[in-house]
């Protein structure tokens, strides 16, 4: 028996992400009274022996060439395979935009129950039971799975990554690998410094900025803070900030540690996406924008003579 | 080409949010239901335009729900579509609804369609085992979808931007922002829909692998603490200090 974290890596690069499912999934073996165990597809530029700090002793890695071309249908096989080698009983996965392909095909092909986007470890004193949001953040729910093998996606976020000692054992395994039915035939990266799904800080603009030409103000801002930038609906629909930078409903759904709204009126849709953030400030001239009942601090004023002000504080502060 | 499209009825964006029974189940009392945002604006809009380029397409659209997903299922039909399906048995768990869509899924349908995720459970795993379910490829985060012949030519959001891939149907996609634009039905629609059929069959037997066994709403904030505008230095200072988060 054993926890099972899928080590996910981007070209080959490790991401915050990956600490916290890894430390999530470590914790829950512990807990289980079991081991916790990496698996790792392909190939990695990073040292994978270090990850052993985040207290998974053991990493199973699969090298083969055909994983390179691998879609959601044949990686569900090669963890299927993996689950039955290793006698996993509990996957866990981050949850992003590649297990979330991966992680349903999983559940109906082995028929193993999966909680999409976990925010707590699971209570496991009676049963197996995982938190999550449920209604676009608007409440939770403690799902319990009944089969014998579990799955767990972990929102980015939601688990303080434990930092350790130690190295991991990596472990080659064999597994079968099919073809794939999808074929890849381009690539348009977005050049961004941080990720917007997993960013501890994001400072966003709505329409209270006027224009695209005043983006210095949330810029300059998100720098400093080491934050990821963002904006509400219209602003992407104007085309002022490219429509990946979109957080709300139909957007990207986000929950930072601190998100920073500048003249964003709240609007439910845009709530949809951010009410997930530990802490929310509100910065808008209008006393009546929704978004101040949903916020934990807030300045009434004008972004454009408040913000140059606050931007100069937190410069002094970083300094 | 046929076109199943899976529609969900959901909560209204903008309901509140109240459960029942000791909060084990979801309370419906004075909630407008509407189709989930994801499935009507950018899957049964897309296989809609679809059948606008090509008329030979059909588009039939299937729900998992009793009687009451009814006005949805119309209010879908209004939109577009040939005809709809009722398998009539609440929603269950993801793998539960997954299950009874491929049933109807698997007749012969070469392009199933689905939103992203459901703004009430936020899953956003029925797609995925519907795929699975039928052995099929899955397109997830569609942003964009053509049609040539049995080729499908997508764009689909990827970690760090966007992919192009292609696939031969029959194939699995869920849909998201960009895939189309969002439609109002028309009188002539709603009129049309009132006469399109609407077939209602009986679930297969089928065991959930989850279910939820309380829920919660979060802890009401303690409300704003307003910095005067004249001194916005004192915001950062809070932050740093206080909440201790920059």
């Amino acid at each position: 028996m054993s926890v099972l974290i899928y080590i996910e890596h981007a070209g080959g690069t490790f991401k915050k992400t990956t600490a916290e499912v890894l430390s999530y999934g470590a914790v829950l073996a512990e807990k289980m009274g079991t081991e916790a165990i990496g698996l790792l597809l392909g190939d990695t530029q990073e040292d994978i022996s270090q990850l052993g700090k985040y207290g998974v002793k053991k990493i199973y890695q699969v090298k083969d060439a055909g994983l390179q071309q691998a879609d959601n249908q044949s990686v569900t096989k090669v963890i299927a395979d993996a689950i039955a080698q290793l006698k996993a009983e509990v996957v866990v996965f981050s949850n992003t935009i590649t297990t979330k392909a991966i992680a349903p095909r999983l559940s109906a092909k082995l028929k193993a129950g999966l909680v999409a986007g976990a925010i707590a470890i699971p209570d496991v004193s009676n049963g197996f039971t995982v938190k999550k949001n449920v209604f676009s953040g608007k409440a939770f729910a403690d799902v319990t799975i009944n089969t014998d093998i579990k799955i767990i996606t972990l929102n980015a976020n939601a688990f303080t990554t434990i930092v350790g000692i130690g190295e991991a054992e990596i472990i080659p395994l064999t597994v079968t690998i099919t073809a794939s039915k999808i074929k890849v035939t381009g690539v348009q990266k977005i050049e961004d410094d941080i990720s917007l799904a997993d960013a501890d800080i994001v400072v966003s603009g709505g329409r209270g900025l006027k224009g695209p030409e005043n983006w210095a103000l949330v810029e300059d801002l998100a720098k400093l803070l080491g934050a990821a930038t963002a904006c509400s609906r219209p602003v992407a629909d104007a085309h002022w900030r490219p429509h990946h930078e979109h957080v709300g409903q139909t957007g990207v759904a986000i929950a930072p540690n601190l998100y920073i709204a500048i003249g964003i009126s709240g609007a439910i849709q845009h709530l949809a996406g951010v009410n997930r953030s530990k802490v929310i400030v509100v910065i808008n001239k209008d006393p009546e924008a929704p978004f101040f009942k949903a916020a934990d601090y807030g300045i009434v004023g004008d972004a454009f003579e408040v913000m140059p002000k606050i931007i100069e504080a937190v410069r002094k502060l970083k300094n | 080409m046929k076109i199943l499209v899976c529609i969900s009825k959901t909560p209204d964006t903008t309901a509140k949010i109240a459960f029942t029974e000791n909060n084990t189940a979801f309370s419906g009392d004075g909630v407008q239901w509407i189709i989930n945002p994801y499935d009507e604006w950018y899957a049964l809009v897309k296989a809609i335009e679809l059948k606008e380029k090509d008329p030979t397409v059909t588009i039939h659209l299937v729900t998992v729900g009793l009687a009451d997903a009814d006005p949805i299922i119309r209010k879908a039909l209004a939109l577009g579509g040939d005809e709809a399906i009722r398998i009539n048995v609440e929603k269950g768990d993801s793998y539960y609804t997954a299950v009874q869509l491929a049933e109807i899924a698997k007749s012969g349908y070469d392009l199933i369609l689905t939103g992203k995720e459901t703004i009430d459970y936020n899953n956003a795993a029925v797609g995925g085992m519907l795929a699975e379910l039928l052995d099929a490829p899955y397109i997830a985060l569609a942003t964009s979808l053509q049609v040539d012949g049995s080729t499908l030519t997508l764009q689909r959001e990827i970690e760090g931007g966007e992919e192009t891939v292609e696939v031969t149907l029959p194939a699995v996609v869920s849909c998201q922002k960009g895939m189309a634009e969002a439609r109002i039905p028309n009188m002539r629609g709603i009129m049309a829909a009132r006469s399109k059929p609407l077939k209602v069959v009986e679930p297969i037997p089928a065991t959930p692998l989850t279910q939820v066994a309380q829920y919660a709403l979060p802890l009401v904030k303690a409300g704003v603490q307003l910095v005067s505008s004249e001194n916005p230095e004192e915001l950062v200072r809070i932050l740093h200090e206080e909440a201790k988060i920059i």
